[in-house]
Order: C-alpha cells, then sequence, then structure tokens
C-alpha cells in the first residue's frame, strides 16, 4: 500500500507557477473550496513581492511569479504560510440573485433538454433555481463562474456538435455543471436561459459581478416554453 | 505621431508585457510571446520596457508611416522592406513620413516585433495594452489588425527625438547600431516535469506543430500518448509554458493568452527562458523536449536577464552618447 501523499501538497508548474493542492478527491466539495478560497486570501494578504497572482480554483491555489523572481525561493517562503492557513478563517460571500429570461430564443435547447431528463420545461426551471449555487472560482474566460451546486438530475452532456456563437448570457448546463457564459463566444452547452447581467466589463470597478466565494440563485424573470 | 495599416497580416496584435493581477478573475496573462525581444526593442528606442509594440506573425502586416517614427524590428528573420529597401533588423530606424514598411514574410521563424519611439498610445485596459484577442478587449478594440486601422504613437522620448534628427540630417536609414538578442542553443525545449507525471513516452515521440497553434496554445502532431499518463484532478491554475494532455492524446503547450484554469491532465512545463523560442516553432516544425532541473530553469532564466540588462544598458548608453562625432575635446 502507497503512502497517501500529504496535503496540502506542493506542485511546481514548471519554474513560473507553482500549485498548492487541497485535495486530491475528482469531485467538487464545497468545504474544500471554502478552505482553497482562505488560503489564497491569506496568500494574497501575505503581500509576498515574488508573486503576481493569487488563483484559487476547486481545491487547489496557484500561484504565479512575478517577472525575475525565483520559484525555490517561493517554494522555501511556502510552508510556514501553509501551517499558518490551517486556522485561516473563511469568509462568507454575498449573495447575488440572477434574473433569468427561461427558454424560447434564449434558452433554446431547453424544451429538448427537458424532455431528454424526462421533465416539463417548468420542473426543468423549478430544480434550476432551486438551489443557492456557490462561485468555486472564476476562469475559463474572464468573470466566468465555476458553480457548484446543481441538481444531479439536471445534469446533461454537452451538445454533440457545440454553436460557433452563444450569446452573452446566457445560461447553460454541461455534465454536472450550470454556468453563464460572459462574453459572445463558441460553446458546446445546453442553453437553458440568458440573463441581462454583464458579468464582466473590464473598465468597471471590480470587472467581474462575481467573486470567488459568492453564492448565487436564479431568479425567474420569464419562462417561455 | 501615427501608422496606417496598409495590410494587416496573420494575427496582428497590439502588445506589451501583459496584465497581471487579473488572473484570479480568469483574465489571461497576454503580453508579448518574446518580452525580452519586445524590451530589447525598447531599449533601443529609448523607451519604457513594457511600452507597447506590435507582434506579428508569419505574413505581417504593411504599414504607412504617417508621420516621422523611430522605430525597431526585433524577433524572426525576414524579408521586411522599407520603401522597397530591406529593412535592417534590430537597430533603430527612421521612417520618414509617408514611407510604407512591410513586414514580411518571416522566414527563419513564427513571429517578430514592432516597437515605436513614444510606445503605440492606446488605452490601458486593466493595466496593459495587450490585446486579448479571446476576451476582445486590449490593444485596438480587442482585436488583431485590419486594413485601414489607424495605430496612434505617443511622445519620443528626448533621447529618440536627438536621433531622429541625427539620422534626418545625415540622410541616413538607421542608426550604426543595434542589439543581438541571443536566442540561445537551438537545442530541445527544456521543461519540469508536473508531480509524478509520467514523461518518458512524452521524450521519446517526436512532435511537430500544428497549424491550428496560436497565441493560446503551440499544439503539437505526433503518436497519441495514453491519456491516463497525466492522472485525473480538478481544474486548477495553469500558466503560460504548461504541457496538457488533451483527450486526442495529442499535447498542447500555453502559451500567453491561455485560459487560467484547466482541467486537461498536466504533463510538465516548458522554462520561462525557453517561452521565447517556444513562440518562434512555425506550423509543421519538429520540436524536442528535455527534462531539466528547477536549478537549470533558474539558471537559465538568470543569464537571459542578465543579458537584457547588460542590452538595455548598452542601448542607453549608445542613444545618450549620440552624437559622438560632434563633440569635441575641451581646450588643454
Amino acid at each position: 500500500m502507497s503512502a497517501e501523499p500529504v496535503l496540502p501538497r506542493v506542485l511546481p508548474l514548471g519554474d513560473a507557477a507553482v500549485q498548492v493542492l487541497l485535495s486530491e478527491a475528482s469531485v467538487p466539495d464545497a468545504a474544500v473550496n471554502q478552505q482553497a478560497l482562505a488560503l489564497a486570501a491569506l496568500l494574497r494578504d501575505a503581500g509576498l513581492a515574488s508573486v503576481a497572482d493569487v488563483v484559487p480554483a476547486y481545491a487547489s491555489v496557484t500561484l504565479h511569479l512575478a517577472p525575475g523572481a525565483r520559484l525555490s525561493a517561493l517554494l522555501d517562503a511556502l510552508p510556514p504560510l501553509l501551517r499558518e492557513a490551517g486556522g485561516a478563517a473563511s469568509t462568507v460571500g454575498r449573495l447575488i440573485e440572477v434574473p433569468v429570461r427561461y427558454g424560447g430564443e434564449d434558452g433554446a435547447d431547453l424544451d429538448a433538454l427537458a424532455q431528454s431528463l424526462d421533465l416539463t420545461p417548468a420542473e426543468l426551471v423549478a430544480r434550476h433555481v432551486a438551489p443557492v449555487y456557490r462561485v468555486a472560482m472564476l476562469g475559463f474566460r474572464p468573470g466566468f463562474p465555476y458553480l457548484l451546486g446543481l441538481d444531479p438530475r439536471l445534469a446533461a452532456p454537452r451538445r454533440a456538435s457545440p454553436r460557433t456563437r452563444v450569446p452573452a448570457g446566457s445560461v447553460g448546463i454541461a455534465g454536472l455543471q450550470t454556468g453563464i457564459y460572459p462574453d459572445a463566444a463558441p460553446g458546446g452547452w445546453q442553453l437553458i436561459g440568458r440573463t441581462a447581467l454583464t458579468l464582466f466589463d473590464p473598465r468597471r470597478d471590480p470587472p467581474a459581478l462575481f467573486a470567488p466565494g459568492d453564492q448565487l440563485r436564479f431568479v425567474v424573470e420569464s419562462l417561455c416554453a | 505621431m501615427s501608422f496606417t495599416v496598409l495590410t494587416p497580416g496573420l494575427e496582428t496584435t497590439v502588445q506589451d508585457l501583459g496584465r497581471s493581477g487579473f488572473r484570479q478573475l480568469g483574465v489571461a496573462l497576454g503580453g508579448a510571446l518574446d518580452p525580452l525581444a519586445l524590451q530589447a526593442g525598447n531599449a533601443l528606442l529609448g523607451n519604457a520596457p513594457a511600452a507597447a509594440g506590435l507582434e506579428f506573425a508569419l505574413t505581417g502586416p504593411t504599414l504607412r508611416a504617417e508621420t516621422e517614427q523611430l522605430i525597431a524590428v526585433l524577433g524572426a528573420g525576414s524579408a521586411a522592406t522599407l520603401d522597397g529597401r530591406p529593412l535592417p533588423r534590430a537597430q533603430p530606424v527612421r521612417l520618414a513620413a509617408g514611407s510604407v514598411l512591410k513586414l514580411g514574410p518571416l522566414t527563419d521563424g513564427a513571429r517578430s516585433w514592432l516597437c515605436v519611439a513614444g510606445g503605440l498610445a492606446l488605452a490601458s485596459v486593466l493595466g496593459s495594452c495587450s490585446t486579448d484577442l479571446s476576451a476582445g478587449f486590449g490593444g485596438l478594440q480587442g482585436r488583431a489588425l485590419r486594413a485601414g486601422d489607424r495605430l496612434p504613437v505617443g511622445p519620443l522620448p528626448p533621447a529618440a527625438s536627438r536621433l531622429l534628427e541625427q539620422l534626418a540630417a545625415r540622410g541616413a536609414l538607421a542608426a550604426p547600431w543595434g542589439v543581438a538578442v541571443d536566442r540561445a542553443a537551438p537545442g530541445p525545449l527544456r521543461v519540469l516535469p508536473y508531480a509524478d507525471a509520467d514523461l518518458r513516452g512524452f521524450r521519446a515521440s517526436g512532435w511537430t506543430v500544428a497549424a491550428d497553434s496560436n497565441r493560446m496554445g503551440v499544439r503539437l502532431q505526433g503518436a497519441a500518448l495514453p491519456v491516463e499518463a497525466g492522472g485525473t484532478r480538478l481544474s486548477a491554475g495553469v500558466a503560460p509554458g504548461a504541457i496538457q494532455l488533451l483527450p486526442s492524446g495529442l499535447p498542447i503547450v500555453l502559451l500567453a493568452d491561455a485560459q487560467t484554469i484547466g482541467g486537461y491532465p498536466l504533463l510538465g512545463a516548458v522554462i520561462r527562458a525557453d517561452l521565447p523560442r517556444l513562440a518562434q516553432a512555425r506550423p509543421g516544425s519538429r520540436l524536442q523536449f528535455e527534462v531539466v532541473s528547477l536549478a537549470e530553469a533558474e539558471a537559465a532564466a538568470r543569464l537571459q536577464e542578465a543579458a537584457l540588462a547588460r542590452l538595455t544598458l548598452a542601448a542607453a548608453a549608445r542613444l545618450s552618447a549620440w552624437p559622438w562625432v560632434s563633440r569635441t575635446p575641451a581646450p588643454a
């Protein structure tokens, strides 16, 4: 039997970044994500001159080096900080409501997806607005929230052929994830609706509508089925 | 103070040294794929190191200088011309108003950089003028250049103004000095393995650069690797240089415009010092990789930084010493 790796694991990614891994699990977990966000906050507050970016994810925090900084020096500085992180206070994010126009042109896949899941469109929407989701991290595109909390009953495969252009604000489902497209982009998610909120505007302060740790609730603005 | 774009070339974008501090929002680092070339070009012109220039690939744009300009072109060798005459490479060059600069095609690499004294004067978005093509902001409306675009240029640094006057007075095309940006040995790209990834299969394979490579990443073609070679982990932060194994079993090496979060298995990462060399890989060219230690990677980075510092000092000294011929010794 091989020994379990000691957590957190410090995994250099080349000579310009290092991942601090809090769990080896392959399924996201809200409690572990909470820990990752607390660690990210602590590392950001530590104000390490060698670190340009602190990027939390589901179960990890990635530190990106500033130009001219050395990873070996950062690897020496990390262990005391990680020991301290055990007691890092986690903060509760804001609750943000996202009004969605479900179905119709805004959610072109709603009817077919509901049918394939053996639900009515209204039932699917009711299940989509029921949970309070958690923003685990931002990535994929600027401001794109990776959400935890989708009802597993709504899990759905990606479209066989991705759309070449998905309008900004589109709300979709792919696998066990639901998300909102921040800007017009190609995509293979099943689209069930659309919000008028602007998720990311580089000229706004802050540019991203959501921050990791925020809570999110979808609200039915309209339902066209 | 501006250029007009006559032909845009293939994926010509405004780039500086990129935007950091926003990757936790999903904003890519961006910036010149060879930051050394951009900084060396800026040093030649008396610009700040991060002044914005143009990055272009394979074909290169054709530009008309609407006003007199001082420029430097660095990167891959090319058949570039200025009003039909061969354009000196990596030297400060004077463009008279109305002259036409044809930057390409590139001959011995994939990318080059045009630096302009005064820098390209575009609005900074999230702390940088770099174009993020995927997100659609920065540079010129977040997109690649198009024919008819106007590229505004900032105020000339004083040293650049003096140099321009001297070149004009002598009828000279270029200053009689330049920089040699060291491309290091042309050997394999140096890689640090990620965690317990097994790189034997990756290193043993022959890889060629796929045609659909871009600023987000260099896609590799060859015999597909078993996908389990990288293991499964939750999506986590990734960095330029990271080598991901796609579901096809083919690797991609991320570049500056890559996504900030990645879920594909990681094999390792090309070291920082070799990323400029990777950016020069033309579609169809062969790539080889060798595993090095972190100490070797950091020694390579240190050498590169020292070379850039020397070159920057030398360029500044040349600029401020000009014109040496008119200096007369003080009377005894």
